[in-house]
């Protein structure tokens, strides 16, 4: 069965935001939680590098193995979901999350979390698939329609790719492998074959 | 790890070096900029995060059971063995009062609380591997939406029975050189004899101050937990966390050895503290510096009390210490 992935490139990342829109607008998210975000590091240096990230959907989550109500599951797609009937909005999953994936909407007086939510990697959840509280609460099921993850889907550069780990990976890998074959070339020749990426931008 | 990161995998093997540092600084999680404003949304990874679960997971959930299972088992053992400490002579009749009524209020409000407390914390911890297959999934979710908010309520209110105690309980609870004397007595639990003790011995100040400590810190690390709208970074929480864990279970721990001393395990304890008065039998057998304390104190007139008070159990206790 394939394992769904997140794979961003951060040779061609532009740190545009369109994904986090995309997000927002597709899936119609509470207030105040972005379940996408684009990190920059080194922002206006040479080496300046930004990444999309969202929940990364691990092979051996550790927002599963803390959560107190056990409400996550792992579908076929290897898409790591949750209930939100079940969540109690310990923020525990925030604790161990290494992406800073789970989000929480206030609910009530002093902070108090509300039901957990992160990107479900355009699955749905755990209600019927296109039903009603399954927007509601999740957002859309594109992953049941035969289409991937929205925020990967429009990325004008293909920096951001989602799908089968093992094709994604392998896409990846190649372009990761042409890009230093390219790199060689325009090192030898003015009129190398263009890349993308910032090592052509600034020409190092 | 590598399973976690894929793509971290593909690229250290292409080698480039300001993709490594790129991902180094990641995994430190080097502060950048995004968008998305936020605490910590500018960290793409927060590393320590594994390491909190770790903790949870095995140290604090793993040990923790066994701990509180071996207190359990040590005290039905004690009592199969020991049995209930009982007066050795028979009860005078004359009650004494050893708890005036604020005082049992308090005991009785901070001890509800903790129960509360104890129960919906430890349902946290472990509910997942010991509630859900009992009681079903939903049904447990249910009742943990509600053991949350109740911990979080009561959690403060807690504290202030805290305080309170530390309060007016504070100067009986001093140590003394007599208190040495009590536990290497092993506070009469264990042989026959009756150490001597003023109005708290040796048990009831380890307990005194234990409460004080970690009660402190269960306060100080759950206030910190309760308000998560303060933008704390997660390190701060999962340390938080980690802290309030192991000091909450110490405290379970106490505060069952506390309640078996103070219902099965000592004849008139309890009623002490529901009624507030004790036989003075009982009184003698277990706080007799107290008593003979308040003895003095009712044949002598008030000016001069204070003083004589602290003077005979000084006195008496250094006889007692040169004895033994
Ligand atoms: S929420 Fe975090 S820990 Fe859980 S699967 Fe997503 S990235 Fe992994
Ligand atoms: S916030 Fe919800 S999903 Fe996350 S660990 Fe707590 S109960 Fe589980």
């Amino acid at each position: 069965m394939a394992r769904m992935k997140f794979i961003c490139d951060d040779d061609r990342c532009i740190e545009c935001d369109a994904c986090i829109t995309a997000c927002k607008n597709e899936n119609e998210v509470p207030w105040g939680v972005n379940r996408r975000r684009v990190v920059t590091l080194n922002d206006g240096k040479a080496d300046e590098t930004s990444i999309s990230v969202a929940c990364m959907h691990c092979s051996d989550a550790p927002c599963a193995q803390v959560c107190p109500v056990n409400c996550f599951y792992t579908t076929e797609d290897g898409v790591v979901l949750h209930d939100k009937d079940l969540c109690i909005g310990c923020g525990y999953c925030f604790y161990a999350c290494p992406f800073g994936a789970p989000q929480f909407p206030q609910d009530g007086a002093f902070g108090n979390r509300g039901k957990m939510d992160k990107c479900t990697f355009c699955a749905g959840g755990p209600e019927e698939d296109f039903s009603e509280a399954e927007f509601e609460k999740y957002g859309r099921n594109r992953l049941a329609e035969g289409k991937l993850p929205l925020c990967a889907e429009m990325c004008s550069t293909k920096a951001l790719l989602a799908g089968d780990g093992d094709v994604i990976s392998k896409l990846f890998s190649q372009r990761a492998v042409e890009r230093q074959l390219n790199q060689e070339e325009s090192d030898n020749s003015a009129s190398g074959p263009k890349l993308w990426g910032w090592k052509t931008a600034y020409k190092e | 790890m590598f399973r976690l990161f894929p793509f971290l995998l593909l690229l250290s093997t292409e080698a480039l070096a300001d993709e490594r540092t790129f991902w180094r600084q990641a995994r430190e999680g080097v502060e950048g900029y995004s968008a998305v404003v936020g605490v910590e949304t500018n960290k793409l990874i927060q590393a320590t995060g594994s390491q909190w679960l770790y903790i949870r997971n095995e140290l604090i959930a793993g040990t923790g059971a066994w701990v509180l299972a071996l207190t359990v088992f040590a005290l039905a053992c004690f009592y199969l063995i020991r049995g209930k400490v009982c007066l050795t002579e028979p009860r005078s009749g004359e009650m004494i009062e050893r708890w005036n009524k604020k005082e049992r209020w308090l005991h009785f409000y901070t001890a509800t609380l903790f129960i509360i407390l104890a129960i919906t914390g430890l349902s946290l911890l472990f509910g997942r591997s010991l509630i859900i297959d009992w009681v079903g999934h939903e049904a447990f979710a249910n009742y943990a939406e509600y053991a949350k908010i109740i911990h979080n309520y009561a959690g403060p209110l807690f504290s202030v029975g805290l305080v309170l105690m530390g309060l007016i309980w504070f100067e009986d609870n001093k140590f003394r050189k007599i208190d040495g004397l009590w536990f290497r007595q092993l506070g009469g639990f264990i042989g026959n004899k009756h150490p001597s003790a003023g109005r708290m011995n040796g048990g009831e100040k380890a307990w005194f101050w234990l409460l004080m400590t970690a009660g402190f810190l269960v306060t100080v690390t759950g206030l910190n937990l309760d308000f998560p709208n303060l933008e704390q970074y997660r390190l701060v929480m999962q340390i938080s966390h980690i802290i309030h864990s192991v000091a909450a279970l110490l405290l379970i721990v106490g505060a069952l050895a506390h309640i078996y001393i103070g219902t099965i395990g000592t004849e008139g304890a309890l009623e002490g503290m529901i009624t507030g008065k004790v036989d003075k039998t009982w009184a003698k057998q277990h706080h007799d510096l107290w008593l003979e304390t308040l003895e003095k104190q009712s044949s002598t007139t008030c000016g001069e009390r204070k003083h004589t008070t602290e003077s005979i159990s000084q006195n008496k206790s250094e006889t007692l210490l040169k004895k033994s």
